[in-house]
């Protein structure tokens, strides 16, 4: 090639850029694939007839009217299902004690939500299938239900699922230090209770799914809007009883996941099993009202806290009660006890002190089932924590500021074991705060809030330092007896044209994955990011793997890619110190070209050494075969998760008139280790922060007594829109893991992490020239009104 | 309600005449997808609110949710495969690109032409402006800040090409 140069001194990393995402033309043409957008040969579509009751019994159902219209094909009951897909139970065995029901893919006798798909009815379109399930006609009779969690263990409380006993779900204390010691020797205790409303995902993708069974081959294909295609692989195995090797799962683009599209539904299961009763493709694609009836929910807790100090701020314990209901049946098979354990492990781990207690209970209810979502735990674990520390330094008169530092695991204590044994092998929160303090000119902008103060106009300005957990190792699932795997692949193959192929499997819903691992791949290899290809999610031709989720992707997939890369790099100079006759040590791979390593005189194209390897391998020595094709495999084994760190800041404004929060700004210094893609990583941190800022002021799964949910369409389910987000300055402090090669950790949570505590303590520093504090989210005017006294 | 009447429409979509029969019932963006194959334009509602829909009928913005395929019996309908293609919004592509101003994508295309509505209309529009214009279109994935700077630096560039 005419432009080649003679001599490339170094190699181009591409760690640190921020390369644009190898996807962005194509869905910027309205070119993505998402899963409704796939049509197959004799395609079906199933719709689901789903309770209109929180909890009833199914006296009768009568489908004579439905299978009268044309077009539609046939109505399925869970009865008739059940013989063709088995039940599941979600509980792990490291949770003791934990306990749920079976669960089926249709109910069976008894539909325990509003919104529990109940019969199929399979069609020619979607609007036939729809047509059918309107014309089903089903006798029910309503049972008592159980909404409230802080009367479900009454024993005055009907048991949902008799055969439990109770409708405990799971129940876990910890203990560290001697918190009754720091409580009876403390200058002042401070109480609270906070409450976290219901909200969910709301992905604008909704979920999708179509199964393709082909019943010559007895093989089931499954295109899936999901995060965890082997975790489905293997789950539609065992409970259609097919071989796991005869199902492939296959994720196109994902219209948005955030933990909503990592767990096992029943609707979901429901359309794999009919494609095997009835030998044909079915897609189900859920739409807005049914999301909000199915998609699991987030969150729903009451947690009492009390925190015991100095006069002087130092905090010398911490007692927390966290009561969360998880609907009728914990979640297959992550469960619906992690949120909760992670709410009571997380809370007071940026602190020192250690004298620390905590109770947790986890009960069942009949609202739609609770599961994990984007910050599992986390937002709630931190809104009390620094909640807490807020109230603190306002009752001592102290600065929030010097309270948190005052308190913070410090620099020098390094490796920390947290209160609640969790490993932090380094963490940076002071770097971050004074980072945080600089960016912000938190100073500068006090003072502007205590001027304001004096016109009646009340503003806020609210802290939340938290930490991340990432990387999960197999201590999350695996352990428990979940066939979810921590561990991941990357395979990498040359291609004869001397481009790189990257298969593997973490998985892409628009976080950037494809492009970390592109920029990840190129460095490690040595050759142009536009010479790399990244495929994801297909379970027939990726390395098994965990997929997306609990920010992994980089932590996990992005080191399983470096190992490879430095992998296929080794096997192509020995190709090449064959084809040059000399020592693969006198060789490095630079921008595509095999170079002599000390001088970096170009020695061969990979294009020419890919025509030997793969079509003239008689002019390499007999003995010699190339291998250009590799797979690696990773998994954290030296530290449960990897911690992350950072601090947000929150500035509001508050009319007192009317309780309408006003969101001004928002500040965020994060720390992930090192980062691969700095703008990727700043637009994790922003539409995190944004759903924690949804979650803090406007979105909240609302039901009545009845357990009748009255948020079932995105005019009554607030969603954070641009007009009243606010822009959001994001910064950094890198501290690479030193556990993994590359120190990446992940960030796909901490912005979700932070950012609802940050806004309760602004609202209640905004707040408090009224006398008023605020300690439910989410803050809607009615409940800033109540604080205020305007509303009784 | 039933299948009901069908309804025989000619509409150009993307300048193209097409014939067809639809059921009276049928929206517009499940004709675009499911009788066109113009999988583009994205179902996230049906109710009008998240505006991922989102389509130009006669050049004017229109929620395809909330229109009938039957409506549109002699318009001319525009969708992100036709826009894209025109290269009109070639410059606020690569604008959201820069920006990362799109994760998953499924808003994308109603977003882009959301915003280059609003930049036809007014150039010199502002921050608060491009927050206010674009609050009918729901993003989970950015937390919208990067798409204001995309549409903010489209802003800039296409004033810069006029000589403002």
């Amino acid at each position: 090639m005419a432009d080649t140069p003679a001599r490339i001194p170094e190699g181009e990393s591409y760690i640190g850029k921020s390369v644009v995402r190898p996807q962005a033309a194509r869905l910027l043409d309205g070119r993505g694939v998402f899963t409704d957008d796939l049509r197959l040969p004799r395609m079906l579509h199933v719709a689901f007839l789903r309770s209109p009751h929180a909890h009833a019994r199914i006296v009768s159902l009568d489908a004579r009217a439905a299978l009268a219209i044309p077009g539609v094909v046939r109505v399925v009951t869970g009865e008739e299902l059940a013989g063709v897909c088995s039940g599941w139970v979600g509980t792990l065995a490291h949770f003791a004690g934990m306990k749920s029901a079976t669960q089926h893919p249709l109910a069976r006798e008894r539909a325990t939500w509003q919104g529990e798909p109940v019969a199929a009815v399979v069609a020619e379109s979607r609007a036939l299938a729809e047509d059918g399930v309107a014309r089903v006609a089903v006798e029910w009779a309503p049972l008592p239900v159980v909404t409230d969690p802080e009367t479900a263990l009454d024993p005055a409380t009907p048991v949902i699922h008799p055969e439990l006993g109770d409708n405990l779900a799971f129940a876990l204390e910890l203990k560290s230090g001697d918190a009754d010691a720091a409580f009876a020797g403390a200058d002042h205790v401070y109480r609270d209770t906070f409450w976290m409303g219901r909200h969910t995902g709301v992905t604008l993708e909704p979920r999708a799914i179509i199964a393709d069974f082909d019943p010559s081959e007895r093989r089931l294909t499954v295109y899936h809007s999901f995060q965890a295609p082997n975790m489905m692989q293997d789950i539609l195995a065992r409970h259609l009883r097919l071989p796991e090797h005869a199902v492939r799962v296959i994720c196109k683009d994902v219209g948005g996941s955030f933990g909503i599209k990592v767990h096992i539904y029943p609707d979901e299961m429901a359309t794999c099993a009919l494609a095997v009763l009835l030998g044909r493709s079915v897609k189900f694609v859920a739409d807005r009202l049914e999301s909000f009836q199915s998609d699991i929910h987030a969150r729903d807790h009451r947690v009492n806290a009390e925190i015991a100090v100095r006069r002087d701020g130092t905090i010398l314990g911490m007692r927390v009660d966290d009561l969360t209901g998880i609907g009728p049946y914990s979640v297959y098979p992550r469960t619906s006890a992690v949120e909760g354990n992670q709410t009571i492990r997380l809370t007071p781990g940026v602190y020192r002190f250690r004298d620390y207690a905590a109770r947790l209970r986890v009960v069942f209810q009949n609202k739609t089932p609770m599961c994990q979502y984007r910050a599992v735990g986390h937002p709630v674990a931190f809104a009390v924590m620094e909640g807490m520390v807020d109230r603190v330094a306002r009752e001592l008169g102290l600065d929030p500021v010097e309270v948190r530092r005052q308190n913070y695991v410090t620099a020098e204590m390094y490796p920390h074991t947290s209160q609640t044994g969790y490993f932090f092998e380094r963490l940076s929160h002071e770097e971050c705060l004074d980072r945080l303090l600089a960016l912000s000119d938190y100073r500068a902008r006090c003072a502007e809030r205590d001027a304001l103060r004096a016109k009646g106009v009340y503003r806020g300005l609210g802290l939340c330092a938290f930490v991340e957990l990432t990387t999960p190792g197999p201590a999350f699932y695996g352990v428990g007896g979940a066939r979810i795997s921590s561990q991941d692949g990357c395979t990498l193959k040359l291609e004869p044209g001397g481009a790189v192929t990257c298969i593997t499997g973490v998985t892409e819903q628009g976080q950037g994955t494809d492009a970390m691992l592109a920029q990840v791949v190129a460095s490690s290899v040595g050759v142009p990011i536009e010479h790399v290809r990244v495929l994801t999610g297909d379970t027939l031709v990726a390395p098994y793997g965990g997929g997306t989720w609990a920010s992994r992707g980089a932590g996990i997939g992005g080191e399983a890619a470096l190992q490879t890369g430095k992998a296929l790099k080794g096997n192509i100079l020995r190709v090449a110190a064959a084809m040059l006759q000399c020592e693969p040590d006198e060789l490095d791979v630079r921008r595509g070209k095999v170079v002599d390593s000390a001088t970096g005189e170009v020695r061969l194209d990979l294009a020419e050494l890919g025509r030997v390897a793969y079509f003239r391998p008689d002019t390499l020595p007999k003995d010699f075969q190339s291998e250009l094709t590799v797979t690696r495999h990773y998994v954290p084994r030296h530290q449960g998760f990897a911690f992350t760190n950072g601090i947000q800041l929150s500035h509001v404004e508050v009319d007192p008139a009317t309780g309408f929060v006003r969101l001004l700004a928002h500040w965020v210094v994060e720390d992930c280790g090192r980062i691969i893609n700095p703008r990727l990583v700043d637009e994790q941190l922003r539409g995190a922060i944004v759903q924690g800022l949804g979650a803090a002021l406007f979105e909240h799964c609302v039901y009545d007594a009845a357990g009748q949910l009255l948020t079932g369409t995105m005019a009554d389910y607030l969603v954070p829109m641009a007009a009243e987000m606010p822009d959001i300055v994001v910064g950094h402090v890198e501290t690479p893991t030193a556990f993994a090669e590359g120190g990446f950790k992940g960030a796909g949570e901490a912005g979700t992490a932070g950012a609802p505590g940050a806004v309760l303590n602004a609202v209640n520093d905004a707040l408090a020239p009224l006398g008023a504090r605020v300690t439910r989210q989410p803050i809607t005017p009615d409940v800033v009104l109540r604080a205020l006294g305007t509303l009784a | 309600m039933d299948a009901g009447e069908a309804i025989d429409i000619t509409v150009t979509v993307n300048g193209v005449a097409c014939r067809r029969r639809v059921d009276a019932r049928q929206s517009l963006v499940d004709f675009l997808r499911e009788d066109l194959e113009l999988t583009g334009s994205h179902v996230g509602c049906e109710h009008g609110v998240c505006g991922a829909c989102t389509v130009r009928v006669d050049g004017v913005l229109a929620r395809g949710c909330l229109m009938l395929a039957a409506q549109c019996d002699g318009s001319a309908v525009e969708t992100i495969e036709g826009v894209a293609a025109s290269g009109t919004i070639a410059d606020l592509q690569a604008a959201f690109a820069v920006a990362n101003a799109l994760q998953c994508g499924y808003c994308t295309p109603a977003m882009l032409l959301t915003a280059d509505a609003l930049l036809r209309e007014d150039p010199g529009l502002g921050a608060d402006e491009i927050r206010r214009g674009l609050s009918g279109n729901y993003c989970r994935c950015t937390g919208y800040h990067a798409i204001v700077e995309a549409v903010l630096a489209t802003a800039r560039s296409r004033r810069e090409a006029r000589g403002g």
